[in-house]
């Protein structure tokens, strides 16, 4: 692994209220990866962002960025991260070009018109370039939350849901947006709803549920993990139980006696031989079959699998 | 890079004084048809009827105390706007991301606000000269007077903007507090005009020592002592300025 940008040890957030959003997440993120951060609704994603974006005073825990604990030296750090918040909050009266103009002068950076040109046109904004935010419809004013976020070239960018309620083409904007960012060698958090997402884009992948990070794993490994194989055998005659020579299989009978169940496997292909492997002890038992399905797990059932288990 | 980011002071400056200019209407025309208006009716009507004040003709003896009245309104409600919107509308969220601290975040927002303020009161002195007669004795101290108060009470405006949850909560403290604290505050009358328990009452109210501070560049005359009048301006001032970085470092109502 490269050296780390964003260590996260310990983090908890208690609101006011007394709810507990995160619980003592650790989380280190290395240079130049694309990480998804995984979630349903109120997981603790956006809280997590705020909190080393500074929105979010943590309750306990460090946050260190590029190497500087962010409690003592926020500045610096700061001026390299950059964030697209999860909600259209835009200066609404203002041009396109002008807000991100701002933003690139209050994180410090000089002006560059030839950059901010650069950025609309990459984001398909420089046709409206003079057009107040307002005036824009919702997925261009996504874009223009983006090219805010780019303005001052930030070598961290935390994107909180940037596909949410946005077109198929947008999506796939974004996504090559993303890839391009990769290619600057620029470190991206982002957080989704949609697993083909995380699955599309990122390089490590974390599960994060009632403010626990559950899992954090690369794509790979997580489906090694956790990845199933499941087959069902259809049977040409009802069995009355499990023939021993099929025993040593993970497989049980359904109560029609007619569907054999396999579940096993790692995700990485010793499912589907086992399922190879199966079918031959059942014909070696002269045991009749008619049919075969045969499925992977995805992320997604991984991902539903550990969101919907009770906490 | 610790120090101060002079271009996001400078960045939200200019968006601020901009934003000012769109609203140009509301933000300067409306205070000046108001003083205009009190001009007319305690210049030049009542004025007209009226035995001068302390030598100085009631006509012109009103304009420090309204230029006073519109600067801490004016000051307050845009300093107040300025950072209540971004509160309301989530837009906050690019300002608290930066590196910005406390430092620029007042130059930015409470600058901008001063400037507007000091525009609006160079258009409410000019048009002062079309209904009455003044002169300004220590021009130079009056400009820094102005500045002083413009400053102190665009903080305060800025200190309010962040307290305030709605809309209503911005204006009543103007409305209920400022307006009558100024109001009796002797911008239409000196102090001395008023009987004895009354007298000694309005010398509690604040805003007494800073009409008769500024009415002390004017004319040279002020109904209380004028070191007490700049010592509890600057006070003011420092109070906000105590308070704005208690806030800052605290994150109260900036950060969750
Ligand atoms: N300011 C706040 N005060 C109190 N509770 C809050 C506050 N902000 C968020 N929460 C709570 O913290 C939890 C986590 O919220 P958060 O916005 O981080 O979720 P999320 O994972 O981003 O969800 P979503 O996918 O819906 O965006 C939620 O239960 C939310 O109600
Ligand atoms: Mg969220």
């Amino acid at each position: 692994m490269s050296e780390p940008i964003l260590e996260i040890e310990n983090l908890t957030k208690v609101f006011a209220g007394g709810f507990k959003a995160l619980d003592s997440v650790d989380l280190k993120i290395s240079k130049g990866e694309i990480f998804a951060l995984l979630g349903p609704n109120g997981a603790g994603k956006t809280t997590l962002i705020g909190a080393v974006c500074g929105l979010v005073r943590p309750t306990s825990g460090t946050i260190r960025a590029f190497g500087d604990d962010l409690s003592g030296n926020w500045r610096s750090a700061r001026a390299r991260i950059g964030l697209v918040p999860q909600e259209l909050s835009t200066d609404m009266f203002e041009p396109v070009r002008r807000a991100v103009a701002f933003s690139r002068g209050l994180f410090g950076r000089p002006s560059d018109p030839a950059r901010i040109e650069e950025i609309l046109k990459s984001l398909s904004l420089w046709d409206k370039r003079d057009e107040q935010i307002r005036r824009l419809s919702g997925g261009m004013k996504r874009r223009v939350l983006i090219a805010k976020a780019l303005a001052h070239d930030p070598e961290l960018l935390f994107l909180d849901e940037p596909t949410a309620g946005v077109d198929v083409e947008l999506r796939r904007d974004m996504w090559r947006l993303i890839g391009r960012l990769r290619d600057q060698g620029v470190t991206v958090i982002l957080t989704t709803h949609y697993i083909e997402e995380a699955e599309e884009m990122a390089d490590r992948v974390g599960i994060i549920r009632g403010g626990k990070l559950l899992m954090v794993d690369d794509k790979q490994s997580m489906m090694a993990r956790l990845g199933r194989t499941e087959a069902h055998i259809t049977l040409a005659a009802p069995l009355a139980e499990l023939p021993p020579e099929i025993a040593r299989f993970p497989v049980h009978l359904d109560s029609t006696g007619l569907d054999l169940c396999y579940r096993g496997g790692d995700g990485t292909g010793l499912g589907k031989k086992e399922v190879a492997d199966l079918t031959k002890a059942l014909t070696r038992a002269n045991i009749d079959y008619v049919g075969i399905e045969i499925s992977d797990s995805t992320l997604e059932d991984i991902f539903v699998g550990l969101v919907e288990e009770p906490s | 890079m610790i120090g101060f980011n002079m271009r996001a002071a400078w960045a939200i400056y200019v968006r601020e004084v901009m934003r000012a200019m769109r609203t140009a209407m509301q933000s300067l025309l409306a205070p000046v048809l108001t003083t205009s208006l009190y001009f007319i009716v305690f210049g030049a009507a009542i004025g007209g009827r009226m035995d001068s004040v302390g030598g100085v003709n009631y006509g012109a003896f009103i304009v420090p105390g309204l230029l006073l009245l519109t600067l801490l309104s004016e000051s307050t409600s845009n300093a107040s706007f300025g950072i209540y919107m971004p509160r309301f509308t989530g837009t906050i969220y690019e300002l608290l991301s930066a590196p910005v601290g406390v430092a620029e975040t007042l130059a930015g927002f409470v600058g901008a606000a001063v400037t507007k303020s000091l525009i609006l009161a160079s258009i409410i002195l000019l048009t002062a000269t079309l209904f009455v007669d003044y002169r300004i004795e220590h021009p130079i101290l009056a400009i820094g007077y102005i500045m002083m108060v413009a400053s102190a009470f665009s903080l305060f405006g800025f200190i309010l903007g962040i307290w305030a949850d709605n809309f209503e909560k911005l204006s009543v403290v103007p409305l209920l507090f400022l307006m009558p604290l100024t109001f009796l505050g002797g911008t239409f009358y000196s102090i001395d005009m008023l009987p004895d328990p009354w007298r000694s009452i309005a010398l509690v109210n604040p805003i007494v020592y800073l009409v008769n501070g500024l009415r002390w560049t004017f004319y040279g005359a002020s109904d209380v002592n004028i070191w007490l009048s700049f010592g509890i301006t600057l006070g003011f001032l420092a109070a906000c300025v105590a308070v704005i970085a208690f806030i800052f470092k605290t994150g109260w109502r900036l950060r969750t």
